[in-house]
């Protein structure tokens, strides 16, 4: 790529950025935070986010790359429109998440942690999300669908469809 | 200030709000606008009742009438009939097959009879968004009575005499883990709520912060205090977004009311407090992970000492609780060391808030006196098992915990019993499993669990719990060989011993303990290829009783494979050959014929 230094608009991405860490912090300790918000406005967190953030808060990308692959929040790979997290908390596994997972995996063609070809649905496995009351639970963008049988399953995709 | 002749309070807490408690809020305050009751009745949001598989709840006062399952669409009828008209609206009670007849109000429900709430005391009672309600039951009396009246020192011993001891998980006395930070020398000190509330199942200090957030608040400052510290942080799981959205708004208004800041109460103390996010990564409960957490680096643990009461965050001496246990701290000085030390047993004193979920009729948040019986919990306040079957064990400590089996039912549940009964408190998760639960099958979830969030950084850790893993899919899968038994229990010892932290330092434990309480399980999955709770898929084969079949074909038209064949009116075969044990003959069948073994 040539140098277009001066003619650039900055990326609207970084833009983002730059709005974030104004209204956090560039202390070290506010990393995870900042992070966990680019990730919400960005979606995911590629590479060329990780080093335009570790110049902005001066911190070595090594030190970034090493905190964005430690957490299970944090993710490289861009994700589908509509993420579906299946608790796998031990109430809910005691109550059969395991068999709705298995046919979330079947009717969407993908496995755990995958996503559709048609970028549609991401299928996560969680930790719990502390609804035990209502195990099995799942949680698509947000919403929680509680006490489930895999007979729900196609309904659920259906309803985001 | 405005009088109300009724206040409705429906809950807020995360069970109730995926099941659009919201809208019936909502709903219920446009039903009463509409009827031009809005100076008469007040609606409130308040935080978990703890009985979350009845939810949503709503508790009407002054009569204190207990509602569960309540919709949106029924708010029109409780407004016109009980608020208007006076009459409990009956089809939304609680009923019961042991309560003789229906149930109104809350105290009188089984389960919350034998209940004791200290931590809990105002989730559910007041509005955990204004300040103002927890001032009202006392709320930052305890500060102003430390800040004002009593030494440091004096707060630490009224903590150490009350005998509280840590609710995370190691049960460490609160008072003891004081007094090491107090006397350290230092220009900042800090203390740190441990809110990464990581056990599966577990889901008290969640409730706590959605439902009374102050009294972690005042704890802390209380804490601060004692040891000397100026700031705190609340380390809390991004997953939790309601409870981190009540914490930032009890901050802001704390800070308004100068009740976290410089100078409060006048007194020259300062104090305030600041959110660090948990991203997701168990291991951030152990203290020493949590803190490299808090510092914005990957959580991994490191050896003590130093202990963080001499070096913790940023170097600085740091006291480290956890939420459950800072909800005690401003009763214990209110109502006295003594009031606290009267309940529980002779080592542990006060309550334990337990996570009751699994296969259990009453599933929700309790608190209970330490010494009672997990008979009491199971079967008075959980209800007893579903569907009539056989308990079978309750596994508490969570995955670093052990099961407690039949033989157990009776003895007082303390830290100490339960350590000797070959599990642990932990914080307090409580997962009763039936006839139906393959206790290997456990053992392998949960080292699963741990096996993931290893972090990595001790081999003894990362690698043993993966080859116990293995073992334990091997034997799971119908491969199990006679010395994976041995080997298992020898990897265990050594990851035990070897491991940096409490994460694999407890790892083995639900592999140990099931393998001394239900080592027949283990026998049968080994010797004889069968799973006796017919769970693990590779052991059981599906078959079709002759005599029951009425040869209808539904099974062989829905199966996957063709692996069912035969004639119209005659029995039919499942080719084991064919078969993938998926199980959907046996939901098919309307006769009951298709079994698993």
């Amino acid at each position: 790529m040539s140098c277009k230094c001066g003619s650039v608009v900055k990326d609207e991405r970084f833009v983002k950025i730059d709005q974030i860490l104004e209204q956090n912090g560039k202390d070290e300790s506010f990393l995870i935070q900042n992070l966990e918000q680019i990730q919400t406005a960005l979606g995911y967190l590629p590479e060329d986010v990780q080093s335009y953030l570790a110049e902005a808060m001066d911190i070595p990308l090594s030190k970034i790359y090493g905190v964005v692959t430690f957490y299970s929040l944090f993710t490289t790979e861009p994700i589908g429109k509509h993420k579906i997290s299946i608790c796998l908390g031990t109430a809910c596994y005691v109550k059969g998440a395991g068999d709705i997972l298995s046919e979330f995996e079947r009717q969407l063609s993908v496995k755990v942690g995958e996503t559709t070809k048609d970028g549609k649905f991401t299928l996560q496995a969680c930790r719990c999300l502390g609804a035990c009351g209502l195990a099995p639970v799942l949680n698509v963008n947000g919403k929680v669908f509680g006490r489930l049988t895999t007979d729900d399953v196609a309904g659920i995709i259906g309803q985001f469809e | 200030m405005d009088f109300y002749r009724a206040h409705v309070l429906i809950c807020a807490g995360t069970g109730c709000s995926s099941m659009e408690s919201r809208l019936l809020r909502q709903n219920m305050h446009e039903e009463i606008l509409k009827r031009g009751l809005d100076k008469e009745i007040k609606v409130i949001e308040t935080g978990c009742f703890g009985f979350c598989n009845m939810g949503p709840i709503m508790v009407v006062y002054p009569e204190g009438t207990f509602y569960c399952q309540v919709q949106p669409s029924d708010a029109a009828q409780i407004v016109e009939e009980h608020l208007v008209k006076g009459r409990p609206v009956e089809r939304l009670l609680y009923q019961h097959e042991k309560e003789s007849t229906d149930t109104v109000e809350m105290e009188n429900i089984e389960f919350f009879k034998h209940q004791k709430r200290v931590a809990l005391e105002n989730c559910g009672r007041i509005n955990p968004e204004n300040i103002e309600e927890y001032i009202a039951q006392d709320g930052y009396f305890a500060l102003a009575q430390c800040v004002n009246e009593m030494k440091p020192e004096e707060v630490i011993d009224v903590i150490k005499k009350s005998g509280l001891r840590g609710r995370g998980g190691a049960g460490f006395p609160t008072g003891m883990k004081w007094s090491f930070a107090a006397p350290v020398q230092a220009d900042q000190k800090y203390v740190v709520c441990n809110a990464d509330e990581g056990d599966p199942g577990a889901f008290m200090d969640r409730s706590v912060l959605e439902g009374d957030p102050h009294s972690v608040l005042e704890a802390m400052a209380i804490a601060g205090y004692a040891i000397g510290a100026s700031q705190g942080y609340i380390y809390v799981r991004a997953e939790y977004p309601i409870a981190v959205e009540r914490l930032k708004i009890a901050i802001k208004q704390a800070r308004e009311y100068g009740l976290l800041g410089k100078n409060i109460f006048e007194s020259g103390f300062d104090f305030d407090v600041d959110i660090r996010l948990g991203a997701g990564a168990f291991v951030c409960g152990e203290e020493t992970a949590l803190l490299a957490s808090t510092e914005g680096r990957r959580g991994e643990p490191r050896p003590r000492p130093p202990f963080p009461a001499v070096s913790g965050l940023f170097g600085k001496p740091t006291v480290i609780n956890n939420v459950e246990t800072l909800a005690n701290i401003p009763k214990i000085i209110r109502n006295g060391w003594e009031w606290f030390a009267a309940m529980g047993t002779e080592k542990s004193k006060g309550t334990k808030v337990f996570a009751l979920a699994g296969k259990i009729n009453n599933i929700g948040l309790i608190e209970i006196p330490m010494g009672t019986s997990l008979r009491t919990i199971i079967y008075d306040i959980g209800g007893g098992i579903p569907k009539g079957k056989k308990f079978k064990a309750a596994q508490t400590g969570g995955p670093s915990g052990g099961c407690l089996t039949e033989s157990h039912l009776d003895i007082p549940i303390d830290y100490e019993n339960l350590t000797a009964a070959g599990s642990m408190m932990g914080s307090g998760g409580l997962i009763v499993m039936d006839e139906d639960t393959c206790m290997v099958d456990i053992a392998r979830f949960f080292l699963e669990f741990t096996q993931e969030e290893s972090c990595g950084k001790c081999p003894p850790c990362r690698i043993g719990t993966k080859r116990m893993l293995e073992i334990l899919d091997k034997i799971t899968s119908g491969n199990g060989t006679p010395e994976d038994l041995t080997n298992l229990e020898t990897l265990a010892e050594t990851i035990k011993d070897a491991s940096l932290c409490a994460l694999g330092q407890t790892a083995p434990n639900p592999v140990l303990s099931t393998l001394k309480h239900f080592r027949h399980e283990y026998e049968a999955h080994i010797y004889d290829k069968k799973c006796p709770a017919g769970v693990c898929q590779a052991l059981l084969s599906y078959k079709i009783d002759a005599r029951k079949c009425k040869g209808c074909s539904l099974c062989a038209r829905n199966c996957p494979t063709e692996a069912i064949s035969g004639k119209i009116k005659e029995p039919y075969i499942i080719d084991q050959a064919k078969c993938i044990k998926c199980g959907e003959c046996m939901n098919r069948c309307k006769f009951g014929a298709v079994i698993k073994e």
